[in-house]
């Protein structure tokens, strides 16, 4: 690793002169939880920016086909500003790629893991804090490593973000060279990083709960990053794995998934897949997780069916292994197979219903106050329930041979992919007091929020109705088919609605940055919350808790409890009974 | 009822369309359901003054009917939709006309075996993304690769299947109306996937009958 942190060193010391030494233990080369939390978080905001850009980039060509791109025309020189094909096929590629392993992990799992696993556990740090770093600095060369990919002869890679073999494995097939196999070795690298994330995770929840913290005691949100761990540990090895094959097919002359020497591509599918699967609940667990504590906090009221909601998490972390099939009815693999896969498919919707009902419970008789991580979390609950729908259109075999590889399928993954992004900016909003110190702007993160709402509904939707006529996944002209004509309005009035999607952002931008620096200072805990982590400064120092860290009491979500006249009753705090009894030997859970 | 689908023009796609269309109202319901409750509630629950939220941390026999139900519905839904798909996937119908059909960066090839029957020998004929075939006659497709995967869609007769190199890969469909259909690749095939597409000609038997006159004049 010393290379590359050399390199990443020396960036910095532009910026820090002198103060090297503290500057750089303090703010890069840190083992503290919370700054690591941090800098996935920037990490993953910078590839947002990166990954959103390529989004417009290809709604523009799907809204306006083979016109020049107004504004970026320089990156198309050869083709007088207009994107080519193959380039096409570079952006859907990295564009997924890049959401989904480097923002969308980073956040929801790197940043929100790091952060609250100690600080809601009442532990002082992760249990492994110099291989937290490690995994930190792995994966953010992992990333330089995907992003340097665009500037190798033949460009980034362009099989999409599944790489399924040939396409993949051959050069001669795309015209990408090392583009692909940087993609490999980044997600190797990146693989690597996880894996160190995991163990870590996994671990600290284990060993280093407060005293009094049961596991049914424990957050929602930490049992979601728990068993999204756990999902890590076993998932990514198989794509870590799976990407190294791929790349000793490109180098090295195997065989792995090229029948010509005797190997087979649907090896690769069945492979990528039984990561692939497990990887979406990685994505999405997290995410459930967030909008438990902020629903529960901001209805005032205890989450409706706790124990309901752990189990049915456990539950999708069983099925997802058993799901993978799902994603390859139509590939060649014998149709028998194909029946079981629906099965297990439409079983696994049942704990995504049971945590969607038990959000409404949650709602139902509360005293709902609408802040900004709240409208982000319901923001999160309606465009999960519509990719969760859809998904049982999809896991019903006979219907999906026409909608399979259809917009319809990218109108599903959206919704619950990229409706993950309300939950991110849940918790962004929710933690950024006990991250920075300071509160965000409400009046600009309602705007943010309802602009987009709006226009996230507007891309998206219409997606669906694309696919239902017909329209196919990752072309690059629908103008090309004459069946697709029609269609064409609704393209055009997606883009528009994209890139105003896009420029909504910079809501969110300002607000993040204005407070960052100016905004109002936190209390402690401005949300009237319940977990551990408020019972900490705003920011919690280096060890998190001044004296000793918290004892549990009892459960997370004791909100409007008749035992206390406040609406709500710290984890930590005694029973009131009790206090001065000197005794805290009754105290029960919840 | 709105139609979102193209034209159904295959034997089996009426029995795709109707558990689609089963689908779209069940989830249909459910959606409404569930988003009219959360509205409901959202305004019914906003905080007002001097009023506090239930306590209460659930209700055993509401989980466990918002448990079974979906799961009894989804198991069924999943009862009836085996036998369509293992009409389609498992079971090809005794055929006179098979056609092999071979994915290729960027084009279908399309070969008949001609009046012989068999395929590789001198009067096969292969024609670039163009497919004929009789209408109301059950046809078998032979799905091969030549160098990456790519898919035979035909959204008309609810029909798709991937092309794997390696592999060979009998299908059937059965055309219920004459004309001409598209035949897009659906799977990415690299730069030239978006425009790789054929057409299918359904015709009339003695159309049909006329057309192979043509292409095998001598026999
Ligand atoms: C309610 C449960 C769900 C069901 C029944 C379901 C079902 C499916 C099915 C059958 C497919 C494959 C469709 C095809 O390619 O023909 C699919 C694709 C996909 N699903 Fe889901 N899904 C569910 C939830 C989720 C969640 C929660 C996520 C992510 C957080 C997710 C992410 C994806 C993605 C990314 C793909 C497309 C991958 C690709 O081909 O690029 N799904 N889903
Ligand atoms: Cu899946
Ligand atoms: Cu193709």
């Amino acid at each position: 690793m010393s290379d590359s942190v050399g390199a990443a060193v020396a960036v910095h010391d532009t910026h820090t002169g002198y103060e090297r030494l503290g500057f750089v233990r303090t703010y890069i080369f840190s083992t503290d939880h919370k700054m690591i939390g941090r800098q996935f978080l920037f990490l993953g905001l910078f590839m947002l920016v990166v990954g959103g850009f390529l989004a417009m980039l290809i709604r523009w060509e799907l809204g306006w086909p083979q016109t020049p791109v107004p504004g970026f025309g320089w990156l198309f020189k050869d083709t007088e500003g207009v994107i080519p094909p193959e380039a096409y096929n570079m952006l859907f590629t990295m564009h997924a790629t890049l959401m989904i392993f480097f923002v969308v992990m980073p956040i929801m799992v790197g940043c929100f893991g790091n952060f609250l696993i100690p600080l809601m556990i009442g532990a002082r740090d992760m249990a492994f804090p110099k291989l937290n770093m490690l995994s930190f600095w792995t994966g953010a060369v992992g990333g330089v490593i995907m992003l340097a990919a665009f500037f190798v002869p033949g460009g980034a890679a362009a099989s999409g973000w599944t790489a399924y073999a040939p396409l993949s494995a051959v050069t001669e097939y795309t015209g990408v060279d090392w583009g692909q196999n940087l993609w490999c070795i980044s997600l190797f690298v990146l693989g690597i990083s996880s894996l160190m994330g995991a163990i870590n995770y996994i671990t600290t929840v284990i060993n280093m709960r407060a005293p009094g913290m049961t596991l049914f005691r424990l957050p929602l949100v930490i049992w979601s990053l728990f068993i999204t761990a756990i999902l890590l540990l076993f998932a990514l090895p198989v794509l870590t794995s799976a990407v190294v094959m791929l790349l000793f097919d490109r180098l090295l002359g195997t065989h792995w998934f090229l029948p010509k020497g005797g190997g087979e591509p649907l090896l690769w599918q069945h492979l990528f897949w039984f990561f692939g699967h497990p990887e979406v609940y990685i994505l999405v667990l997290p995410a459930m997780g967030v909008t438990s504590e902020v629903l529960s906090t901001f209805s005032r009221k205890p989450i409706f069916g706790y124990r309901a909601m752990a189990y049915s998490m456990i539950a999708i972390a069983f099925l997802s292994w058993i799901v993978w099939g799902h994603h390859m009815f139509v590939s060649g693999m014998n149709p028998m197979i194909g029946m079981s896969f629906m099965l297990s498919t439409m079983v696994i919707a049942v704990p995504s219903a049971i945590k969607t009902f038990n959000w409404l419970g949650t709602l139902w008789g509360g005293s709902i106050r609408f802040k900004t991580p709240m409208l982000h979390a319901l923001g999160f609950v309606s465009t999960f329930v519509i990719g969760g729908l859809s998904g049982i259109w999809m896991a019903n075999t006979p219907v999906d041979i026409f909608i399979h590889d259809t917009y319809f399928i990218v109108a599903h993954f959206h919704y619950v992919v990229a409706g993950i992004i309300f939950a991110m900016f849940a918790s962004v909003t929710y933690w950024f007091p006990k991250m920075f110190g300071r509160v965000m702007n409400e009046m600009l993160g309602k705007i943010h929020f309802v602009l987009t709402f709006i226009f996230f509904n507007l891309t998206f939707f219409p997606m669906h109705i694309l696919g239902l006529g017909g329209m196919m996944r990752r072309i690059y002209d629908p103008t090309q088919y004459e069946f697709l004509q029609a269609l064409q309005p609704i393209n055009h009035f997606m883009s528009i609605s994209a890139l105003l999607l896009g420029a909504s952002q910079i809501f969110f931008i300002a607000n993040f940055f204005w407070s960052l620096f100016a905004g109002k200072k936190a209390e402690d805990n401005p949300w009237k919350a319940n977990t551990l982590e408020w019972s900490a400064p705003s920011p919690p120092p280096h060890g998190n808790w001044a004296g000793s860290p918290p004892t549990v009491h009892r459960g997370p979500y004791e909100y409007s409890s008749p035992e206390v006249e406040e609406d709500y009753f710290p984890q930590n705090r005694p029973h009131p009974a009790l206090t001065g009894a000197g005794s805290s030997a009754r105290v029960g859970g919840h | 009822m709105m139609s979102w689908l193209p034209e159904n023009v295959s034997s089996y796609g009426g029995a795709v369309d109707s558990l689609f269309y089963l689908v779209y109202y069940i989830t249909g319901a459910v959606f409404f359901l569930v988003m009219g409750l959360m509205i409901f509630f959202l305004v019914k629950y906003r905080h007002r003054e001097g009023r506090r939220a239930r306590y209460s941390h659930g209700n055993n026999t509401l989980e466990i009917l918002w448990t079974v139900v979906p799961a009894l519905i989804l198991v069924v839904l999943t009862a009836l939709s085996v036998p369509t798909w293992a009409k389609i996937k498992s079971h090809i119908p005794p055929t006179d006309l098979t056609i092999q059909v071979i994915g290729k960066q960027f084009n279908w090839e399309v070969t008949y075996a001609g009046p012989d029957g068999k395929f590789g020998t001198e009067d096969d004929r292969t024609f670039d993304n163009e497919m004929h075939v009789p209408v109301n006659a059950p046809v078998k497709v032979v799905l091969l690769s030549k160098d990456v995967i790519h898919s035979l869609f035909l959204p008309n007769l609810r029909f798709k299947q991937d092309a794997v190199p390696g592999r060979e890969i009998p299908q059937w469909f059965q055309a219920t109306k004459t004309g001409k259909y598209v035949i897009p690749c659906a799977e990415l095939c690299g730069f030239g996937h978006s425009g790789m597409q054929g057409y299918l000609y359904v015709h009339t038997a003695q159309e049909y009958e006329q057309w192979v006159k043509e292409q095998w004049p001598s026999s």
